[in-house]
């Protein structure tokens, strides 16, 4: 277990070093996206994948964690209006967070959310969750949009603090964070796999009834599936604000962030770790062609028909059709 | 401070109306989801879609929306087997219906969506027809045609629904498959055919009701996405697969909507058809009449 | 001696379909009941009342001195509860071995405290599947099966369980008469050593040579509970099921 931690770090820390070689910013920006994705994909992956339960509101959890950074940046702003003039002084020492204080915040309000919404309906149809959740983003993206402390319709402008020593542009430790995050999400999935929780997992997925009647805690597995989901979710969406600079409702509650969410991991294959890295990795840079090539507008609508399409044809992703493909082999 | 009662009794009359057409809007659902437990999302993407062809024979050709998409709907129906075909081939056989349906049928939503958008680009787009603009006025009522003509076509269209399934061979065939397909096999009914005519039926009524939302607000086409939580709300809410149930919920969701709309402000709109589903889903899942 | 099972009164309705009728029965530790009765008499209706798959509206389930009343499934197995489906669910993605890791993961493990080694349990899997003849095929996937060892599989998920009492639900269904005795003799050595076995069957041959006491269900209702030589000759018995 350790070895692949460490094998992960090292390639994570290779990434980042190649990518500085040819010293263009624009690398560190598009590689932020994918490195995102790679999160967003694998904590939907720990709740889709491995339990069987969809969730459509990934850009929900996502914005939940972009806001409280937001919420949390205002505050820091506005810290004399707002709090007692005993206790500014503390205040001020600690504002503004650094980043990854602000990603600890953003995985535990995601975290409670996920947890809130498994908690009304896991008890229910599978059917009913992924409902829900699409019902949740509308839900929440309404809150924000009359919440004016963060923003309201008009969005909320956070300000980067400027230069970071020793790496340089800000952007490169956006990157280097988003990295670690990553790290954290691909390692703790595998981990999961293969372990008890891994095999309770697919038990549920497989079949609930059964795996209950086995003995499987199915809800309180569940809710453990969201909530980690969530939370890792909300971890990815903490910088957001930092890395986009101006941040609107309808861009982080968009569709593509449920879409992506649900298409890398599908397309990539559900049951590893590795799947969701792979689809990651292809569609995003595919989409980062296709942006940049022809038009933002097409390229959300390949990964829609590459959805269908792999959903169909090949329903265990590219994983799959590597696994059918050598265990074909292998009974020859 | 007196009560701005005429107001209320606008708002409530608005919700009413609204919720006729809510309710033709979500019978479609009612058969897929209540009746043949396909969740398809996309329903709404198809009532958009209905919406936009009804758009482009009406600014192109001067057709009346209604009659575009009664003429259309053939093609919708047809549309429909296909889709379920579709589904039934790569997920309902396979058992595979949780999640890669839902990721279909997420797909399709999508996929229409940007279409749309690529073709007619994000402006909002509306109808002309003789019945948009006057009002008829009651008193303190205030009844727009625009809202009237669609209530009434869609109680039309619900209560002809109704019949179907309560009077045909095969719309009883369609409330049998929902509850005991293995009985309905031993009555030599094929149920993948009889479940293939519900879903084209249900895509129909879709353009139907695409027709009515176009000649009610202007659509652009993001707006299916508002519709994906008031469809599943009002279908929890009023039981699957009641229709009855359907119609009250649909009502019901109406008035609280316009109520909420003209006393607090527009906005909040949205957040209360998916506050209501939650709610729902977390108090009372089977719904006011459900099975 | 206090039963091990007590079922008492308990009802459940579908909508205006009366599944279950005020069931009272009686299961002594180490007992082998046979349970028979028509298609459709709620036999599966009572195993899933038993075991927490349904709830019953009315009555309650008691099991080894404890009400077992709003336990879950999952509860009830870790108390010593384990039911085999009569048609079979296996864990269509998880090889042979890995079916039944899951109850050995979860209810074993969870009963005993510590937890078991890997190897103990690979060693526990490959002893379960051995006695139900499936030990070739550890590794592959359920789908590779044939109906009949299907069943096996799902007997032999229920038995990984370690449970007090076990329900075997129409296990036997479609197989060859050397096959049906080899599961007797298995549901009869893990009677002997202990475990309490509901036998739910079609098969009077296996019911009459099996049980110790037979109960009868028809419609709902419990017609007839005694010694099996007894209940077979019972006219209401004979009239509703056997003269069938």
């Amino acid at each position: 277990m350790p070895l692949f931690t460490v094998l992960a770090v090292v390639v994570a820390l290779a990434v980042f070093m190649l990518l500085r070689i040819p010293n263009i910013e624009y690398l560190f920006v598009a590689g932020y996206t994918i490195v995102q994705y790679i999160v967003l994909a694998t904590a939907w992956n720990i709740l889709g994948g491995y339990c069987g339960y969809v969730n459509f509101g990934s850009a929900a959890f996502f914005a939940m964690g972009a806001y409280s950074t937001v919420a949390l940046a205002t505050f820091g702003n506005q810290i004399d209006e707002m709090v007692p003039e005993s206790l500014a002084p503390f205040f001020h020492l600690i504002f503004p967070l650094p980043i990854p204080v602000l990603i600890v915040f953003g995985g535990i309000v995601s975290g409670i959310v996920g947890f809130g919404t498994g908690y009304l309906t896991l008890r229910l149809r599978g059917a009913f969750f992924a409902i829900a959740t699409l019902a949740l983003s509308v839900v929440l993206a309404t809150l924000v949009v009359n919440w004016d402390f963060v923003g309201g319709s008009g969005g909320a402008y956070v300000v980067r603090p400027g230069e970071f020593p020793l790496l340089g542009s800000y952007v490169q430790y956006l990157f280097l964070l988003m990295l670690a995050l990553a790290v954290i999400a691909v390692v703790a999935a595998r981990t999961i796999e293969r372990s008890r929780l891994g095999y309770g997992f697919a038990a549920i997925r497989d079949d609930e009834l059964a795996a209950e009647a086995s003995g499987v805690p199915t809800l309180r597995l569940k809710l453990v599936a969201t909530t980690l989901s969530g939370a890792l979710m909300g971890m990815a969406g903490a910088p957001f604000p930092y890395y986009i600079g101006y941040l609107q409702p309808a861009g982080v509650f968009g569709l593509e962030y449920a879409v992506n969410s649900i298409a890398m991991p599908l397309i990539g294959g559900t049951t590893s770790w590795i799947g969701p890295v792979i689809g990651t990795i292809l569609l995003g840079t595919l989409q980062q062609v296709t942006t940049v090539t022809i038009s933002s507008a097409v390229n959300v609508l390949i990964v829609g028909v590459l959805l269908i399409a792999f959903v169909i044809i090949a329903p265990n992703g590219i994983v799959g059709l590597v696994q059918d493909h050598l265990r074909a082999r292998r009974q020859k | 401070m007196d009560f701005p009662i005429d107001l209320l009794i606008n708002a409530i009359v608005a919700g009413l109306l609204l919720g006729g057409f809510y309710a033709a809007v979500t019978a479609g659902i009612s058969i897929s989801f209540g009746m043949l437990d396909i969740v398809n999302i996309a329903h709404p993407g198809f009532i958009i879609l209905g919406s936009y062809i009804a758009y482009f024979f009406n600014i192109n050709y001067h057709v009346d929306p209604i009659f575009t998409c009664l003429v259309l709907s053939p093609v919708f129906y047809v549309f429909g087997t296909f889709i379920y075909q579709v589904y039934y081939l790569s997920f309902e056989r396979r058992g595979q219906q949780s999640l890669r349906g839902l990721a279909f049928f997420f797909g399709l939503l999508f996929v229409t969506e940007v279409v749309l958008l690529l073709v007619f680009g994000v402006d909002y787009r509306y109808v002309e027809a003789s019945y948009i603009g006057p009002s008829i006025h009651y008193g303190i009522l205030d009844l727009p045609l625009r809202m009237l003509v669609p209530c009434i076509g869609s109680l039309l269209v619900f209560g002809g629904l109704q019949l179907f399934i309560g009077r045909t061979f095969t719309g009883r065939a369609v409330l049998a498959v929902s509850q005991d397909q293995l009985a309905l096999q031993l009555m030599a009914a094929d149920p993948i055919r009889i479940k293939r005519i519900a879903f084209g039926i249900s895509i129909a009524v879709a353009a139907m009701a695409g027709a009515f939302l176009i000649i009610i607000q202007p659509v652009e086409p993001s707006v299916g996405r508002e519709y994906i939580g008031r469809v599943f709300a009002i279908c929890v809410l009023g039981g699957l697969g009641s229709m009855p149930g359907t119609l009250i919920a649909a009502m019901m969701l109406g008035v609280i909507e316009s109520i909420t709309a003209t006393f607090y402000g527009p906005s909040w709109a949205p957040a209360v058809s998916f506050g209501v589903l939650l709610l729902t889903l977390a108090f009372r899942p089977s719904g006011l009449l459900g099975r | 001696m206090t039963a091990l099972l007590h079922v008492d009164n308990i009802s459940k309705r579908f909508g205006g379909f009366v599944a279950l009728d005020g069931i009272t029965l009686d299961v002594q530790p180490g007992e082998r009941l046979g349970l028979i009765g028509p298609n459709g008499s709620g036999k599966s209706t009572l195993v899933n009342c038993i075991c927490g798959t349904l709830q019953n509206e009315q009555g309650s389930v008691h099991f080894d001195g404890h009400t077992m009343d709003g336990l879950a499934a999952h509860e009830r197995t870790h108390r010593g509860l384990s039911r085999s489906f009569q048609l079979p669910r296996p864990f269509p993605s998880l090889t042979l071995a890995e079916n039944l890791r899951i109850p050995m993961l979860y209810t074993v493990h969870k009963r005993s405290g510590t937890p078991l080694h890997a190897d103990n349990i690979e060693a526990r899997c490959a002893e379960l599947l051995q006695m139900v003849g499936l030990e070739k095929k550890a590794r592959h996937l359920p789908r590779d099966l044939t109906q009949v060892e299907m069943r096996k599989l799902e007997l032999a998920r229920a038995m990984a369980a370690e449970p007090k009492l076990l329900i075997a639900d129409e296990s036997m269904a479609g197989l060859s008469h050397s096959e049906i005795e080899d599961i007797l003799v298995l549901l009869m050595r893990l009677n002997e050593s202990g475990i309490t076995i509901i036998l739910i069957e079609h098969i009077m041959a296996a019911v009459m040579s099996f049980s110790q006491r037979l109960a009868v269900l028809v419609s709902g209702k419990k017609i007839a509970d005694g010694k099996p030589e007894d209940v077979v000759r019972d006219p209401d018995v004979v009239r509703a099921y056997l003269g069938q």
